[in-house]
């Protein structure tokens, strides 16, 4: 079985993101860009399962401007066998991206598609349902354990709003990362030389026949409203009192 | 303009996120005629459609998909009800409360019907105008929708609040009205996934999402022996209890419990952290709570910069002087 990863490049977690002043977006300029959390913990889940011998090829796949065929080496370092890098511009809606996964799912018939249940930019957790719909295939989304029996059927724990849920689901299949799925590997420096010489295959929009729906425009984007600063207090009665009498929420 | 509300329910009702979901369709306009969908099977369906007939006053329509495929909330069978039910009613929105249903179902439902759907919306300007957070709240992005109906929403149920006097509830009857499920096997999918079980904390305390106080323990609490301290103090005021994904990851508390970005989104009335740093992870998920209170040993921790009252001390001494003088639930 091959198994096919989605992998966004987002701005690292650690940056302090800056509105741009014309609040036509955020600064992404000359700030450092990473794998999306989410996406590595998607690969790394790809990978061991590969190493417990049910998958025989991990495909990492991404859809952007040049610069993310420099996350796709990432994604080789780590130990994906080769990559597909898609050109498209940035930005573009889940949807469009939807469509171009279901295009190269049709190209490399993998029997499992793994992506992070949302990137940490736009946090809009979509791609991942909207690609199971178009291929009409069952989705295990916001999956914190994945069991993989021979039977070609997956076991997912899923972190839901009142517990841990359990689904079977029948292969292929789509499966979305939650956090605590796995602790993703670091690629090591052999590594990293290793997969310099591995496959990055270009796709275009028009190779796969998607056109961008854009049903959606940004109007502005601004900074959230600050809230005002507090007090330190110096003891809990002075807490209790200003918890009764000024907030007066208790 | 009108609406189809997607609902969820529980125990023969409908779930206060869901009602939120109403009170967003509310402000997309004023000639709206809001649907409210539910499905499930037998007697608990029928209990849950006739609350949500009386449930909300902007309620004008009820539509039940009675089958065993909807016993459980699985997002394949959803998915294809939802693209059912608009190609026969039309509808200028769809909603749905942006919880782990909402947030399952709703897209996979846009994609069916070939639709960029809009998540996790914290203000309507208009019906087609939707400001939702990005990068984990830290900046707002303000949406146009352009394409063509229905245009799709999931809501942040902390930012639609049910407004009370929807207790008075109208006496006319909203019309209760099956949904033809005949084509739903279309769906190849439909049968391809199947539900095992949920392993569930029972709780006595008040849910996260809704309740009126929150006490949550970071990563200062150390162990799960400890978090009973913030477990006393919440069962004292009356409050629910939260934890950081540090708490989570720790171990000490199980994952339901985790307030942030990726995890619950609260604004309860009073929020108090113990223990707790302040990454904006944490922040993204409590900071439209009315009143917070932060109590850290180290003095320049974030949390502080969002905190209205600020203690710094260790929590292990100022959780039980609290415990002895806070004044019970009322």
């Amino acid at each position: 079985m091959k198994i096919m990863v989605a992998i966004k490049r987002v701005v690292d977690y650690a940056v302090k993101i800056r509105v741009k002043p014309d609040k036509s977006g955020v600064e992404t300029k000359n700030v450092k860009m990473s794998m999306n959390p989410f996406c590595e913990i998607a690969l790394e889940e790809a990978l061991r399962v590969r190493e417990s011998g049910l998958a025989s090829e991990v495909v990492a796949v991404s859809i952007g401007p040049v610069q993310f065929t420099e996350t796709l080496r990432t994604g080789l370092a780590m130990g994906a066998d080769r990559a597909i890098h898609v050109e498209a511009p940035e930005n573009i809606y889940p949807l469009t991206i939807a469509k171009i996964l279901k295009a190269l799912v049709d190209v490399e018939k993998p029997g499992l598609l793994f992506l992070g249940k949302q990137a940490i930019d736009n946090d809009q957790n979509q791609t991942g349902q909207m690609v199971a719909g178009l291929l009409k295939w069952p989705q295990g989304t916001f999956a914190s354990k994945v069991v993989l029996d021979k039977e070609k059927q997956a076991t997912v724990d899923r972190e839901v709003d009142g517990g841990i849920e359990t689904l079977c689901l029948d292969l292929p299949a789509v499966i979305t990362t939650d956090l605590r799925l796995n602790q993703p590997r670091y690629a090591t420096l052999p590594n990293i030389m290793k997969a310099k010489s591995k496959p990055i295959k270009k796709f275009t929009l028009q190779d796969l026949n998607v056109e961008i729906k854009s049903d959606l425009e940004v109007v502005e984007v601004t900074e959230p409203p600050k809230r005002k600063s507090g007090v330190i207090l110096s003891s809990v009665d002075e807490l209790i009192d200003k918890l009764k009498n000024e907030a007066r929420v208790i | 303009l009108s609406t189809l509300v997607l609902a969820e329910h529980e125990g023969g009702l409908i779930k206060n996120s869901s009602l939120s979901a109403v009170e967003a369709a509310k402000s997309l306009g004023g000639d709206n005629s809001i649907s409210l969908l539910l499905a499930g099977s037998g007697h608990s369906l029928k209990e849950a459609a006739e609350h949500a007939a009386s449930s909300h006053p902007s309620v004008s329509q009820v539509l039940i998909a009675d089958s065993d495929k909807f016993t459980y909330p699985l997002a394949e069978p959803w998915a294809k009800l939802v693209h059912l039910v608009q190609q026969s009613g039309g509808y200028s929105h769809i909603i749905a409360a942006s919880g782990s249903f909402g947030k399952n179902v709703l897209p996979r439902a846009a994609a069916l019907l070939d639709i960029s759907p809009i998540t996790d919306v914290t203000k309507i300007s208009g019906s087609n105008l939707f400001i939702r957070p990005i990068y984990a709240g830290n900046a707002l992005s303000t949406v146009r929708y352009t394409g063509s109906s229905p245009c799709m929403l999931s809501i942040r149920a902390t930012s639609f609040p049910v407004a009370s006097e929807t207790a008075d509830l109208k006496s006319n009857a909203v019309s209760i009205d099956q949904v033809d499920l005949s084509t739903l096997d279309e769906d190849e999918s439909v049968a391809k996934s199947t539900y095992v079980k949920l392993s569930a904390q029972i709780s006595e305390r008040p849910d996260l999402g809704n309740a009126r106080i929150v006490v949550t323990g970071g990563r200062g609490v150390k162990s799960a022996e400890n978090f009973k301290m913030i477990d006393k103090l919440a069962e004292k005021i009356g409050a629910a209890v939260g934890a950081t994904r540090a708490a989570v990851d720790a171990g000490l508390v199980p994952n339901d419990l985790q307030v942030g970005q990726t995890g619950k989104i609260v604004a309860p009335e009073l929020y108090m952290a113990f223990g707790v740093s302040g990454a904006i992870q944490h922040i993204a998920g409590m900071r439209d709570s009315k009143v917070i209170v932060a109590v850290n040993k180290d003095a320049d921790a974030p949390i502080f910069q969002v905190a209205d009252y600020g203690l710094v001390g260790d929590l292990f001494d100022v959780i039980p002087e609290l415990l002895e003088k806070l004044p019970e639930k009322k």
